[in-house]
């Protein structure tokens, strides 16, 4: 099948969208399919040759956040023309109400077309102001994906529509390679924490509170904190007695982070909220970690309530410390919950995941059908001009 | 003056309007047909599945004859009206139910690789079948949304085409094969 994705966020910039992109594609490639990714690109000279520059993008404040993205006349052209030389059977675009290539792709395709949301929490102004342009958009989707049962509730209530639950991937493979990560000692007890370290919803504080009743119990314990943030208000702050304890490793790369997850004993996801998915505890589960988890219901439900990665209760760094302590000090009690989550992570492995995409796409066209543009609906359509071929 | 200037800038706006509502009404209508087409294509794979599987000798007797006498009245039953049809189909995955109820003995038919086979891809096609019929009737639910708006109806923008139906039939995949 030749198949054209679209990410309207910039290749370049790490991100959910953009890995959940690069992941399907390479998953795809693997299974025999022919992929084309569009995507705003900065930097052309480092693209791996299935990703087609879609122009440099800029940043612009949406839905809350600052995204890099492009659109224009000059952006919708470099859309049509790759649709017209793709020659694609199906044309599958990402965050579709993100205001950059995706909308585009959808105003200037017709035929088979598949849309996956990711985002739960889409402004509803943005929503509201955009109905009419979104409703004229989303009507050309044949089928459309959601990743998590929040964002598919976001798409029902305010878009209309429905959606197929299918979640997020990971690369089981790739986080259960070897490798260990240097920086991180095998002769004490380890725990890792990942995520931004200034930001309050993903949990640091917790794990720190907690720390001295875990020091109490378990002296030798070793903590590594890898992820980006302001590290100079949180070594200031940290108790002296925690400083030799705790190691900050700054941000990491993909690879390393497999690498450190590898390297530690237990994994700890003090999140305290807006989590709707939770992939770096399948992440970590791929990686054969023991993982204790706050009790999210995204958590509760990835860690089959407990049956493959241990829960304490959401802020409470007492309840965190027991339960970490329990585990330190228990091999075997990690090793059940490690086993468990070997045959839970397999549902969550592309090479699973990619079979359901591919049942989407098998739905939505004709036997032989292909994307072709369109511009019909637009202005320009009604007063005959067609595009230069 | 003026009057007839915001006049007639009304109704050049809502001459605009109805012209892209009718360009949409037809997307629409062009969606349900190829969902439609997609869908038939799916239950005519998911009645030959059905057949081979119960020329194949991997199931009893019995359960061959009711599966075969059900995908053959789906097969045929493609010209009959869309509700005849449809009961056809459910009458199939009744069939196929009866048959596969049961993972145990679903577990046994896999143990041949010409049973697993089939029943892969019997699996495969009923899961194309539930997302095609999903996704057909979300386009009928989409059209019926912009042809019930007022001013679609006042000016008969739909034409003379008919009211669009959803797709009813019992779809669900027999136990014994979804929990295989």
């Amino acid at each position: 099948m030749k198949i054209g994705l679209v990410c309207p966020y910039t290749w370049d910039t790490p991100g959910g969208v953009r890995s959940h992109v690069a992941d399907l594609a390479l998953t795809l490639q693997e299974h025999g399919h022919t992929v084309s990714v569009l995507a705003p690109v900065d930097d052309p000279s480092l693209l791996p040759p299935w990703v087609v520059d879609g122009g440099r993008a800029v940043a612009v404040p949406y839905n809350g956040a600052v995204a890099r993205m492009n659109f224009g006349i000059k952006a919708a052209n470099s859309v049509r023309r790759w649709v017209r030389d793709g020659d694609f059977d199906v044309l599958h675009i990402h965050e579709p109400l993100a205001p950059g290539l995706s909308l585009l792709a959808c105003w200037v395709a017709r035929g088979p077309i598949v849309a996956t949301w990711h985002s739960a929490h889409v402004r509803s102004r943005i929503l509201s102001a955009g109905y009419y342009i979104a409703q004229t958009a989303m009507e050309k989707v044949r089928g459309s994906i959601a990743v998590s049962e929040d964002a598919r509730r976001t798409l029902v209530a305010h878009v209309g529509g429905d959606a197929v639950l299918i979640p997020n991937g990971v690369r089981v493979d790739a986080f259960a390679a070897d490798g260990r990560l240097p920086e991180i000692t095998s002769a004490h007890p380890t725990i890792l924490f990942l995520g931004r370290i200034d930001e309050p919803r993903k949990g640091l504080d917790v794990l720190l509170d907690a720390l001295p009743a875990i020091i109490a119990r378990v002296p030798d314990v070793r903590v590594y904190v890898a992820g980006p943030g302001d590290l100079g208000d949180q070594h200031e702050n940290l108790d002296p007695a925690l400083a030799e304890v705790v190691t900050f490793l700054g941000r990491v790369s993909d690879e390393d982070k497999a690498r450190a997850l590898r390297s530690v004993d237990l994994y700890v996801a003090p999140h305290t909220g807006g989590e709707s998915f939770g992939i770096v505890l399948i992440e970590a589960m791929a990686a054969e970690t023991a993982v204790l988890a706050s009790d999210l219901p995204a958590f509760r439900w990835v860690l089959e309530e407990g049956k493959s990665g241990a829960l304490f209760v959401n802020e409470d760094a007492a309840d965190l410390a027991a339960q970490a302590v329990r585990l330190l000090t228990d091999r075997s009690a990690r090793e059940q919950l490690t086993s468990a989550a070997r045959i839970r992570v397999r549902e969550f492995d592309w090479n699973t995941v990619v079979e359901d995409v591919i049942a989407v796409y098998d739905s939505v066209g004709m036997p032989g059908e292909k994307v072709t543009t369109d511009l019909r609906g637009q202005i320009v359509g009604r007063l005959g001009i067609r595009p230069v071929s | 003056m003026w009057l007839v200037i915001v006049i007639a800038v009304l109704l050049i706006g809502l001459g605009f309007y109805l012209s892209m509502t009718a360009g949409r009404i037809d997307r629409l209508h062009q969606r349900i047909e190829t969902s439609s087409l997609s869908l038939d294509a799916h239950l005519l794979r998911r009645s030959s599945i059905a057949i081979e599987l119960a020329t194949s000798g991997v199931l009893d007797p019995a359960s061959s004859l009711l599966i075969a006498d059900a995908a053959h009245l789906a097969r045929t039953s493609a010209d009959l009206d869309p509700v005849l049809k449809a009961q056809a189909e459910s009458d199939l995955t009744a069939a196929l139910d009866a048959a596969l109820a049961d993972p145990e003995e679903t577990l046994e038919i896999a143990e041949t690789q010409l049973g697993s086979d089939l029943l892969d891809e019997l699996d495969a096609a009923f899961r194309r079948v539930q997302l095609s019929r999903r996704f057909r009737n979300d386009a009928v639910r989409a059209c019926r949304q912009v042809r019930g708006q007022f001013l679609v109806r006042l000016f008969r923008l739909a034409g003379h085409t008919t009211w669009p139906q959803t797709w009813e039939m019992d779809d669900t995949p027999p136990q014994g094969l979804a929990e295989r």
